[in-house]
């Protein structure tokens, strides 16, 4: 059987290559849809995942008496409320900011933005610690902890390559305790800048040095199931009523509702994603014609093999087998060539640091069914357009083969 | 049985090949007995037919009309299968261009009709090197063709053809690509085995070579032309025309 492989190189050879390269192409282009949607996943869940802004705004339609324009604020008791009276809302924070704030460690200082926040902020916006420190808790909260939380940049700009765990850094001249620093994290979307480059302080800590008597704004989820827009009516109606604005005064309240944004996001990758399967189909049957084609003209130019072994007294089935095996062992080799190479390619793309452009085209990840598809595909492809030419060679006369040239 | 023991029986056997509306008449009532042991030859000029009826005679080919039989059996209603039985057990084919697969070996192109008869591998080894030794290319066994002369390409055939100790051996111009030497070889090879009781059949071109056969058949135009007897035949067995 081999030895008829020798005689073929060439043609066995560009067979091999059609259907290693046609798995090639299709496994990798589905291996990066692959990669590069988990990175768009990533990247917009960076802010928080499923949360939504809340900000205060100003009213545009004049009330019980009262004047259009007037600007609502957020006061601190208005997070209980929303708790008692909004039953859709899982975990809210309310957020004071402050630009500008001093922060200092042994002769470095930086001015950067520092927020106040509840502890349920950290899950929420996806503040996750770096290993041996951790977020804001309710015990910072409830006593007021002089502790910050810094974002991974404002660390290593202050700290270098000293671990700032447990160490004491001055804010505005006051004395703080690190108690964490943010892994690192792609974001795609803020609404203060990005969460690397400033600080978190317990909102209480907060109130208690810059006197601010107003919310900057709201962070909160929903509970599962509930639809994120019949909380914003509620809230229209409880702070409607609080602050007496309209509820259908939708300048009152200002919403960033990443949910929505996320099916957004989810429905223009399903259409690059149907874009890909397009393409990779289209691939598969440019490769499947060229399988097709080399094994046509090989088993035609192959005739008069066929012919002389039929004169030496060859049935039918031994060409069919003989013709089967090899096809087989085309394909096969061809497949496992082709996923292979898809593996290294992958796994190469894997060491590039996670950089500029690499980290939206994320880390490419072998999809096998589509991988094992392909190469089903591809191996019938080049068995059938074999198979019907040599059963047809070994059907007709062994002088019609032996004529053939 | 209509045959009177011939090994081949042929009765008014016509081929007709149709290519679109042309329709060729290669043989127009070939009757023809060939014995046991017999050594023919085969001449005419090209286009005569004697190749299609070498094709008949070797089941590579069908008869349009006529009867065939072939060791008392009639081809007609043989299926796919015993065709490739009688080709590959009783008949030895040997072509003009050898018909050696240039990518196997010597010894794997002797092999071939062996493997298509089902003999076990020790025994398709002894027997492959005893007909390389008959045609004396024992030494050239794991050779490629291509690194064979003609005569040794053909010597090849030969042990080919051998393989399964067919009853006949038929051969389409067998030294018509050789130089006389090699040809003269090749004819040599075919008196010995004609002398151990196989019956040769041989298309020529070559009147030496033909003289050498115990009956020369002439083709002309699809028929049987004449035939002569050189007188040294084995078998003395005459056909009625």
């Amino acid at each position: 059987m081999v030895r008829e492989f020798r005689a073929q190189k060439l043609r066995m050879a560009l067979t091999v290559l059609a259907i290693t390269w046609g798995t090639i192409s299709i496994t990798l282009l589905m291996a990066f849809s692959v990669g590069i949607e988990r990175q768009m996943h990533k990247a917009s869940s960076g802010m928080g995942q499923g949360i939504i802004v809340l900000w205060a705004g100003q009213t545009t339609m004049p009330f019980q008496g009262l004047p259009q324009g007037r600007r609502i604020m957020f006061r601190p008791e208005d997070q209980d409320l929303i708790k008692a009276r909004v039953a859709g809302v899982d975990k809210i924070s309310g957020e004071y900011m402050r630009w500008g704030v001093t922060i200092e460690y042994g002769k470095k200082q930086v001015s950067k933005l520092v927020s106040g926040v509840y502890p349920d902020f950290g899950e929420m916006r996806s503040h996750y610690p770096q290993p041996g420190g951790r977020f804001i808790d309710q015990f910072d909260f409830d006593s007021k902890r002089r502790a910050i939380f810094l974002g991974w940049k404002v660390a290593e700009e202050i700290f270098g390559t000293v671990d700032p765990v447990g160490k004491m850094v001055m804010v505005n001249g006051i004395p703080f305790t690190v108690v964490g620093v943010m892994v690192k994290k792609m974001q795609d979307s803020s609404y203060h800048g990005p969460d690397e480059d400033y600080g978190v302080i317990p909102a209480s800590t907060f109130v208690g040095i810059f006197g601010d008597p107003y919310f900057d704004n709201f962070i909160y989820s929903v509970k599962p199931g509930v639809n994120t827009k019949t909380v914003e009516q509620d809230l229209f109606r409880v702070f409607g009523s609080k602050y007496r604005f309209d509820p259908k005064d939708t300048h009152a309240l200002w919403f960033w509702d990443t949910v929505e944004q996320a099916e957004v996001t989810r429905k223009v990758f399903l259409g690059i994603k149907i874009f890909m399967w397009f393409i990779g189909g289209m691939t598969l049957v440019i490769a499947g014609v060229g399988v097709a084609n080399i094994m046509y003209v090989a088993i035609r130019e192959r005739t008069r093999e066929i012919g002389t072994k039929m004169a030496l007294g060859a049935r039918k089935g031994h060409i069919i087998l003989q013709f089967m095996t090899e096809a087989m062992f085309i394909a096969l080799f061809g497949g496992f060539l082709g996923i292979l190479f898809s593996l290294a390619i992958t796994r190469a793309f894997w060491l590039i640091p996670m950089e500029g452009a690499m980290e939206f085209l994320g880390r490419p990840l072998v999809n096998w069914p589509v991988a094992i598809i392909t190469v089903i595909t591809l191996s019938t492809i080049g068995f059938l357009s074999g198979f019907f030419p040599a059963r047809k060679a070994a059907s007709i006369n062994p002088v019609e083969a032996l004529r053939y040239e | 049985m209509n045959n009177n023991g011939h090994l081949i029986s042929m009765k008014n056997v016509t081929k007709v090949y149709k290519t679109g509306k042309i329709h060729v008449d290669a043989l127009r009532g070939v009757d023809l007995d060939i014995g046991r042991g017999e050594f023919v030859a085969i001449i005419g000029p090209s286009g005569s037919g004697k190749s299609t009826l070498m094709n008949i005679m070797g089941c590579l080919d069908m008869p349009t009309t006529g009867e065939y039989h072939l060791d008392g059996r009639p081809v007609a209603n043989m299926g796919i299968h015993q065709l490739s039985s009688i080709r590959n057990k009783k008949i030895g084919f040997i072509f003009q261009n050898f018909n050696l697969l240039a990518y196997a070996t010597t010894f794997e192109n002797v092999e071939l009709p062996l493997i298509f008869a089902g003999k076990p591998g020790a025994y398709r080894k002894q027997r492959v090197m005893e007909c390389l030794e008959n045609v004396g290319l024992a030494n050239w066994a794991e050779h490629k063709p291509t690194e064979l002369s003609g005569g040794q390409m053909q010597r090849a055939a030969v042990a080919r053809a051998l393989a399964n100790e067919p009853d006949i051996i038929l051969a389409d111009e067998p030294t018509g690509n050789l130089d006389s030497k090699s040809g003269g070889e090749i004819i040599d090879l075919f008196e010995q085995l004609n002398e151990l009781g196989r019956s040769v059949v041989t298309i020529t071109h070559d009147m030496n070579i033909a003289h050498r056969c115990h009956r020369i058949i002439r083709i002309m135009d699809g028929l049987i032309e004449s035939e002569k007897h050189n007188g040294n035949g084995r078998d003395k067995n005459l056909t009625q025309d």
